[in-house]
Formats: C-alpha cells, sequence, structure tokens
C-alpha cells in the first residue's frame, strides 16, 4: 500500500511539473513575439519545465540575500534540529541553517560552474576552430597537447592540479576549464573540419578574407548549433565536477556554501533516516536534468529532426 | 501483340500525395493517373520538384518520410497496393518491382561484395538459393555487359566505376525477375560517354526480360531513347502524356513546347579575336597532388569578351586547371599570366587587386553560400572589400547588383539562402562575383545542377552580364549542349590533356579528333532511334 501511495505521489509530481512546464511556455509565448516566439513554439513540454527550473534557479541565485531567512555564514541554532517553522529545513553541522545555505549555495555553485563553463568554451573553441582552419603544423601540435591532457582521466587530473596549485576559487575555475577546454576543442574542431571544405569557405579565402573574419563570419555562425548544445551538456559535467570535487573536500571551500560540500557535511544524517543531506543532491539532479532537457530541444532544433 | 494489348500491370488513379512543410501538409502530387501495361515503359519528366521520384516509390506503396499518399488508388497486378498491409508490400517490393535509384554510389552499402548485396533479395525472398542467385548474378553481369563477369562480382562498390555500379545495380534490381521496374535518373551522374553505355544495357536487359519500367528522368533526349510513351509532369500536375514518337515529334501543350525549345538557344557567333593580349592565358601547366601529375603541359587563352569552354569527362582536369588559375594549386611547372603579367602561383602571395580581378562561380550553389549569411552581407562582402564601399554607397551597389541579376531587391536584400530556390542562388553566385568588379570569371558546371529551363535562364544571363561588362569567361563544363549555346572556343580535355581545341564552329565541324568525336556523338539525341543508331554504327566501325 505505501508502495503505491509514493507511486501515487509522483506521478502526480510528474503531472505538475510537465503542468508547470506547459503553462511556462505558454506564457513565454504569450509575452515574446517574431521568432522568439516562433522558436518557443517548437519546445515541447519538457524543454517549457526545464526552462522554468532554469529561470528559478536563477532568480534564486540573484535574489539569494533577499530570500534567505538568514546569512550565509551565521550559526543560529543547535546542530542537526530538525525541520520546524523558524528553521524551514532544520540546521547543519555547525547549526547553520539549512535552507540558507541551499539558496546561498545556489549562487556560488551555479554561477563558477557557469563562469567555468564559458571560459572553457572561449578557450576550446577558439582553437579548435584555429586548428581546422589553419591545418598544418598548428592543428598537429594543438591536437597532440589536448590528446596529452585527455589520457589523464579528468578527475583524478584535477585533484592532482589542485593538490599541486593549492585549493581557491580561481585556480578550480582554471583547472576545470582547462581539463573542458580540451573535449570542446575537440568537438569545435571536428565541426569546423566539416565546414572548412565547403566552396563557400574556398571562396572566402580566394576573396583574401582574415583569419579572424574567417572564423567568426564564415565557420562560427555554422557551427553554433552544436557549440551551443554541447555547453548545456558541458555546464552539466561542469557543475557535477566541481560538485564532486567539494564533496571530495578540494573544492568550494567552507564556510562558503555549496551543495557538494553540503552533501559531505551532512551525509552523518541519512544513518537517521533524515532526508535533509539529500536536497542539495536534489537540487544539482534537479538542474542538471532541467538543462538536458533544453539541450534535447536544442539539439533537436539543430539536427532538423523531426519526432 | 503490341505493348497496349498486353495486360494491364499497373494502375494508378487519381494519386494525391501531401509532404509536410513546418507542420502543415500541402499536396505535392495533384491527381495523376497512370496505366502501365506489361513490357511497357513510361517515361516520367519534368523539373525538380514536380513529383516524379514522389511518384515512381509511390507505385510502389511508398512514401519517403515526411509524405503520405492522401488519395487515389495504386492498383498492382489486382493488389492494392494502399490498403495492403506492410507485410504484403514487402513481399512485392524486391521481388516483383524493384527500384533503382540516381546515384548507385550512394545506394550500395560499401561494406558488402556486390555479389553478396545482388543475392539478398532472391534469398530473403526464396527465389533461390545463394549459390543459385550467384550463378545468375554472373550470367546478369554478362547480359548487363559489365567487364569480367565471372569475378566483377566479388568486388566492393569503390572499387567499380560509376557506370559499372550503376549497371550492377540494374542487375541486382533483375535478380528477381520483377515485372516492374522503376529507374530514378539512373544515369544524370554520369558522363555522357558511360551513359550510353548503361542506357543501352538498361534498355536490352528490359526487352530481353519483357519488364515494364517507370523511366524517371530530366532529360528529355534520354527518356526519347528509353520509353515507349512519355508523361510530363508540373508541380505534380499532369501536362500531357502520349507515345514517345507524337510528344516528340508534336507537343500539344505550351509547357511541353517550352521543355523542347530550351535545347535550342545558342548566341551569335563572335568574330574570332585577332592580336591583343588575352586577359588569362596559362602556359605549359602541369599540376597535381602528391605524385600524381593530373594536368600535363596544358595551354590555353582567354580573351576580353569571349567564353572558352572547357570540357571533358569528370577526371578530366577541367576543375584542376580552375584550380591552378585560382591560385589553390600552385602549379609544378609553367605558369598564368594575367593581362600578360605572371600571377604568383599561390593565392596567398597575390595581391588583393589579382584576387578581385578573377572571381569563380561554383557548380553547387548550396554550398557556395554560407547558409547564415543574408544575401546583403554575401553580396556586399566583396564590395565592401574590394572597392571600400560603405553604408548608404554600399547598399545601393547591393541593389544595383540584384537588380542586375534580375531579383527584386527590396523583396531579396535581406533572405538567407536557404529561402531561395536553386536558379536564384545561383544568381546570387553570379551576384557574388560580379560586386568584386572582375576581369575573367570561372564557372565551374555552373548549370549543371540546374533544371534546363532555369538553366537556360542561367546562361542568358551570363551573356548579357558579358557584353554589359566586358568580361572573359572560362566556362567548365560536361555537357556539351552548353557548350554549344554559350562557348565561343572550346578546349576538349581528357587525361589531364588538351585532347583539341579551337573556335567553336570549328569544333562541331568534322573533322575531329577520335576522342572529340566520341563525345560529340554521345551526346543524345531528341529522336527515338538516336541510340540504335549510333550503337549499330559504332558496331559497323569497331567491324570494319
Amino acid at each position: 500500500m505505501a508502495a503505491l501511495i509514493n507511486i501515487f505521489w509522483i506521478a502526480v509530481a510528474i503531472a505538475l511539473a510537465l503542468a508547470a512546464g506547459w503553462l511556462f511556455r505558454a506564457v513565454a509565448i504569450a509575452l515574446t513575439r517574431g521568432s522568439v516566439a516562433r522558436m518557443l513554439r517548437t519546445a515541447p513540454v519538457t524543454a517549457g519545465f526545464g526552462m522554468l527550473v532554469i529561470l528559478i534557479y536563477v532568480l534564486v541565485a540573484i535574489f539569494a540575500p533577499v530570500i534567505a531567512p538568514f546569512a550565509e555564514r551565521e550559526v543560529v541554532g543547535a546542530q542537526f534540529l530538525p525541520w520546524d517553522s523558524t528553521y524551514h529545513l532544520g540546521t547543519d553541522n555547525l547549526g547553520r541553517d539549512m535552507l540558507t545555505r541551499l539558496v546561498y549555495a545556489a549562487r556560488n555553485t551555479v554561477g563558477i560552474a557557469f563562469a567555468t563553463t564559458a571560459l572553457a568554451f572561449i578557450a576550446g573553441s577558439i582553437l579548435g576552430l584555429l586548428a581546422a582552419t589553419v591545418g598544418g603544423w598548428l592543428d598537429q601540435v594543438l591536437s597532440r597537447i589536448v590528446d596529452i591532457l585527455m589520457a589523464i582521466p579528468a578527475l583524478v587530473f584535477a585533484l592532482l592540479l589542485l593538490t599541486i596549485f593549492g585549493t581557491s576559487v580561481l585556480k578550480m575555475v582554471l583547472v576545470i576549464a582547462t581539463i573542458d577546454a580540451t573535449r570542446v576543442f575537440r568537438l569545435a574542431r571536428s565541426v569546423a573540419q566539416d565546414i572548412v571544405v565547403m566552396d563557400y569557405i574556398e571562396a572566402a579565402r580566394l576573396r583574401g578574407e582574415g583569419l579572424w573574419r574567417l572564423i567568426t563570419r564564415e565557420i562560427l555562425p555554422n557551427a553554433m548549433a552544436p557549440l551551443v548544445a554541447e555547453f548545456g551538456l558541458r555546464f552539466c559535467f561542469v557543475f557535477l565536477m566541481i560538485s564532486a570535487l567539494s564533496f571530495l573536500g578540494l573544492g568550494i571551500q567552507p564556510p562558503t556554501a555549496d551543495w557538494g560540500s553540503m552533501v559531505r557535511e551532512n551525509a552523518s544524517l541519512i544513518t537517521f533516516g533524515d532526508i535533509t543531506p539529500l536536497l542539495p543532491a536534489g537540487a544539482i539532479a534537479l538542474l542538471t536534468v532541467a538543462v538536458n532537457f533544453v539541450v534535447d530541444w536544442m539539439l533537436h532544433r539543430a539536427s532538423g529532426l523531426k519526432e | 501483340m503490341t505493348k497496349t494489348e498486353k495486360p494491364v500491370l499497373l494502375t494508378i488513379r487519381g494519386l494525391r500525395i501531401e509532404g509536410r512543410s513546418d507542420e502543415t501538409w500541402s499536396e505535392i502530387v495533384k491527381g495523376v493517373d497512370i496505366t502501365l501495361h506489361k513490357g511497357e515503359v513510361l517515361g516520367l519528366i519534368g523539373e525538380s520538384g514536380a513529383g516524379k521520384s514522389t511518384i515512381g516509390l509511390a507505385a510502389m506503396g511508398f512514401a519517403r518520410d515526411g509524405c503520405r499518399i492522401s488519395g487515389g488508388t495504386i492498383d498492382f497486378d489486382g493488389v492494392d497496393l494502399r490498403t495492403a498491409s506492410e507485410a504484403e508490400r514487402r513481399e512485392l517490393r524486391g521481388q516483383r518491382i524493384a527500384y533503382v535509384a540516381q546515384s548507385a554510389a550512394a545506394s550500395f552499402n560499401p561494406a558488402h561484395k556486390l555479389i553478396d548485396q545482388y543475392s539478398e533479395a532472391p534469398v530473403q525472398h526464396g527465389v533461390m538459393s545463394k549459390a543459385e542467385a550467384e550463378r545468375d548474378a554472373v550470367e546478369l553481369y554478362r547480359r548487363m555487359r559489365l567487364p569480367n563477369p565471372d569475378e566483377i562480382g566479388f568486388r566492393y562498390p569503390h572499387q567499380v566505376s560509376g557506370g559499372q555500379l550503376q549497371r550492377a545495380m540494374t542487375a541486382m534490381a533483375m535478380s528477381c525477375r520483377p515485372d516492374l521496374i522503376i529507374f530514378d535518373e539512373p544515369t544524370t551522374a554520369l558522363d555522357v560517354t558511360t551513359q550510353i553505355e548503361v542506357l543501352s544495357a538498361i534498355r536490352d536487359i528490359v526487352a530481353q526480360f519483357d519488364t515494364a519500367a517507370i523511366y524517371i528522368t530530366h532529360d528529355l533526349a534520354v527518356v526519347a531513347q528509353m520509353a515507349d510513351k512519355i508523361k510530363v509532369l508540373l508541380k505534380g500536375d499532369e501536362v500531357e502524356e502520349a507515345d514517345t514518337r507524337s510528344m516528340l515529334s508534336n507537343p500539344r501543350e505550351d509547357y511541353t513546347k517550352s521543355l523542347w525549345a530550351v535545347r535550342t538557344y545558342a548566341r551569335p557567333v563572335q568574330p574570332p579575336v585577332t592580336g591583343g593580349t588575352p586577359v588569362v592565358s596559362v602556359k605549359a601547366v602541369t599540376a597535381g597532388y602528391g605524385a600524381v601529375d593530373i594536368l600535363k603541359n596544358i595551354n590555353f587563352d582567354v580573351y576580353k569578351r569571349r567564353t572558352v569552354a572547357v570540357v571533358g569527362e569528370s577526371g578530366s582536369g577541367k576543375s584542376t586547371a580552375a584550380r591552378v588559375i585560382t591560385g589553390l594549386l600552385p602549379p609544378r611547372q609553367g605558369q598564368v599570366l594575367f593581362d600578360g603579367k605572371p600571377l604568383p602561383a599561390d593565392y596567398r602571395s597575390r595581391s588583393r587587386d589579382q584576387l578581385r580581378q578573377a572571381q569563380m562561380i561554383y557548380q553547387m550553389a548550396d554550398t557556395a553560400l554560407n547558409p547564415k549569411l543574408r544575401l546583403r552581407e554575401l553580396i556586399g562582402r566583396p564590395a565592401q572589400m574590394y572597392l571600400g564601399l560603405q553604408g548608404k554607397a554600399l547598399t545601393e551597389r547591393i541593389r544595383d547588383l540584384l537588380h542586375l541579376i534580375e531579383l527584386e531587391p527590396d523583396k531579396y536584400i535581406d533572405r538567407l539562402p536557404s529561402e531561395l530556390s536553386g536558379g536564384q542562388k545561383q544568381r546570387i553566385g553570379i551576384a557574388r562575383a560580379l560586386a568584386a568588379e572582375p576581369k575573367f570569371i570561372i564557372c565551374d558546371e555552373v548549370t549543371s545542377a540546374l533544371d534546363q529551363l532555369v538553366a537556360e535562364g542561367i546562361l542568358k544571363l551570363l551573356d548579357r552580364l558579358q557584353s554589359e561588362f566586358d568580361l572573359a569567361y572560362m566556362f567548365i563544363t560536361h555537357d556539351l549542349a552548353t557548350v554549344k549555346s554559350i562557348a565561343d572556343e572550346v578546349v576538349v580535355m581528357k587525361d589531364g590533356r588538351v585532347v583539341e581545341q579551337g573556335p567553336k564552329p570549328e569544333m562541331f565541324q568534322p573533322p575531329h579528333d577520335p576522342y572529340t568525336e566520341l563525345l560529340l556523338s554521345s551526346v543524345p539525341e531528341m529522336d527515338p532511334d538516336w541510340l540504335t543508331r549510333l550503337l549499330d554504327e559504332r558496331r559497323r566501325k569497331a567491324n570494319g
């Protein structure tokens, strides 16, 4: 019986999520016009849900000080208090408010993940496009460097580098961006290799166009769709990587709130059957799923597939 | 017994097919009727978008992805293919109805030997055992006049030539001795000389087995050789149907007449050039990739206001010659002179002005225009770059160029290439070349991807622009009809050498070089007896 009731609630939750996604999509279509509205009309309900979740995360991250009841690092009560009206989600291992920490962690984790992904993309795609366009020894050198970097398992490599250089947010961002840039490089290079053999690139070269213009005006617009889709996926990987590193203690350092380390700090509560430590993990999972819904839709559009 | 007295094999009545684009269905075939008797060959002819291939597939009860058969009946020998179950239809396909696609190279599975692919259908349908099928394959390969019929089947598709592959595919379609074969432009991708072999092989085998066929093509002269009757289609509608001879000699509808008339366009003969410096002069050029020489000691000149047509089969080095002139492939020996002065061999060491003077128009406008740029930028960029035009002056220039290529500026200036038809795209390619205000333009097979009516429009436009702007053209083509209509001088190439060159009127008059003779005689004519006559003649020569 209990299992049935659980299934019922799960079904209700999924239905509500889809309804919310549908509603969000309808509102978005009504509020926009022209090509944006036309694009939104092609979005499935899941993508609507994804966009809604991402929007909520962004709003929470921006307005964290307004939403959170306490300050990020403030010890407000005893350790491991249960959920009540003052501490909506209880307190953590040091007596800080769990809800407050969750809200601020959105800012830290998502913000850092976004910055890291953006950095990885700028570096990776510029070098990848350059390698494909120029070719020859530059391509060889860059590709072999990337091969070497990719030969080392990402997490081990990140742990190694962070142990050597020490842990700070900036160093972590740079290390993860470097590792992820190699993956972006490979994608950008292979996409661009298909484009540089097109006649219009030959025409542009014969016209005497410079390298920068060739890359930004002739190649990049045509490589944009797969790169944007990859951005979404990469964002999830980076996000999970940061959380994993934080969980291992080499990522975002306490007392800064972040979801990965929050799971670790409160992990002992799980033995008591309390689900509170799983909430940050749930927050990670939800955002990952949401981003993937949106990415799926974009991939679908980019590949021109119908159904 | 004439063919029309034989029993009816395929009856299509009121066939309607809808295609989907962006969530809306629109009709692409609008009520077409077909009656085909046993052993009869029907030619379906029309421009691209006429619905030829769609109808051909519908005759097998098949609709492509994104298409659906929305009305009419398709009766194949008593079976209604629209209401038949998928299993029943599968039983017919391959066994009683076969299909030969346009590009055999893309239709064969590259991972399997030809003979294994041949035996797949008969074994699948339980008509023959594998061993029988292989023996049968050799027999049919022989009848299709493939070289080494005993061993050719054990090759992989990439190991045989395009013409042989197309014949192997026809043999494969014959494997179950079907009652009906659908040929979808089987020779369009082939050179004229290869086309002859494939056409005659197809024609003989269809006659030998008394197979009915639907022959889809856009080439009237080809269909004239193959079909007993011809149906002309326009935008999914039937224009007219008649038996081949009366259709050719006496078309009723205006549209059919206009199709027939295209082949007669020719520009007036220009007086021969006397003196002066050629705009482009190719001097003793030898060039190639790796260790192989593709071009061997090539010489030719292109003069102001003159068109030099470079003709040859695929692999003859026509396009390589263009790459040498544009500087993409520096020659091993020899050089290219522009206005009498040598051009640097590599395009990267040419000055911006040298680049501007020589422009190129590509065969496939689809790949030659950046799909993400609007026409404003596509056409405007060369003007901006070479002539330094900005703002209002640039817009004005773009509008002028659009006028020149007969497109309405207000309507088109902000469109993307995907919002244009094939012919319009090619016009944009021309406008982009003109925007640089060049002296010399290389036209690389610019009309071969276009329908005949559209192609004629492009040729006329190029002709007009030439006299307006004193342009010199180098016109690369494999189509001798195009050469006839636009060239002043002809250069015939084979295996990287110039076989023959001279003014057009001379080139089309005997005596010819044997290869030129072969090329010229291989161009299909609008006479239903042409193929038979030609083959007889060649046989006589070979024997005598």
